[in-house]
């Protein structure tokens, strides 16, 4: 029972991660884009959370983590850009 | 369901209220800053909740810990991002580069 409850608010976490992501499209900044790609890892790592358990699989919470560690280095990287010095 | 099934699910639910609320922030307030707060705090409380909930189920305690752990590191994560996200944009440099 409470396994179903766990997938149900899975699926809304995707619907309203996916939802997030129009702001990716729409944003006028590229600071608008990458607060999406945070919503992306944050609602991602819920949604991890949630299927690992209900779906008896302890090895997505691994993949949690690295969800969240990739997001907070895509935002360092990302601040750390500038238009003038960019030699790469 | 037990007491505790019951409390996970309204923990959850709870968490999953303040995705959405998170994310009708990121899609309907008019400027960068109001939607940076919106985000950043509204989505890290619904994943502590989401997290809260997850807990009492999980297979032993070293699991558990290990969930705190993920909730503690996209706290600090999510805080100096939205540190640097608005310092950025507060020195000007936000424009798109391709146009």
């Amino acid at each position: 029972m409470i396994n179903e409850v766990y997938l149900t608010v899975s699926l809304i976490v995707l619907l309203t991660m996916s939802v997030g992501l129009i702001r990716v499209i729409i944003g006028p900044t590229p600071s608008d884009r990458m607060m999406a790609a945070q919503l992306l890892g944050t609602a991602g790592i819920g949604m991890l959370l949630l299927l690992a358990t209900a779906l008896g699989v302890p090895a997505l919470i691994d993949v949690a983590l690295i969800f969240g560690l990739l997001a907070a280095v895509a935002v360092a990287a990302f601040t750390r850009r500038r238009v003038g010095r960019d030699e790469a | 369901m037990s007491w505790i099934d019951w409390l996970s699910a309204v923990l959850v639910a709870l968490g999953a209220l303040f995705f959405i609320v998170g994310t009708v922030g990121l899609l309907r307030l008019p400027d960068l800053f109001s939607r940076l707060h919106a985000l950043t705090k509204a989505d890290n409380l619904g994943l502590g909740l989401i997290m809260l909930g997850v807990l009492p189920q999980v297979g032993g305690p070293l699991q558990g810990l290990k969930l705190l752990m993920i909730w503690l590191l996209v706290l600090l994560a999510g805080a100096t991002g939205a540190h640097l996200i608005a310092k950025r944009a507060l020195r000007g440099d936000g424009e798109d580069l391709f146009e």
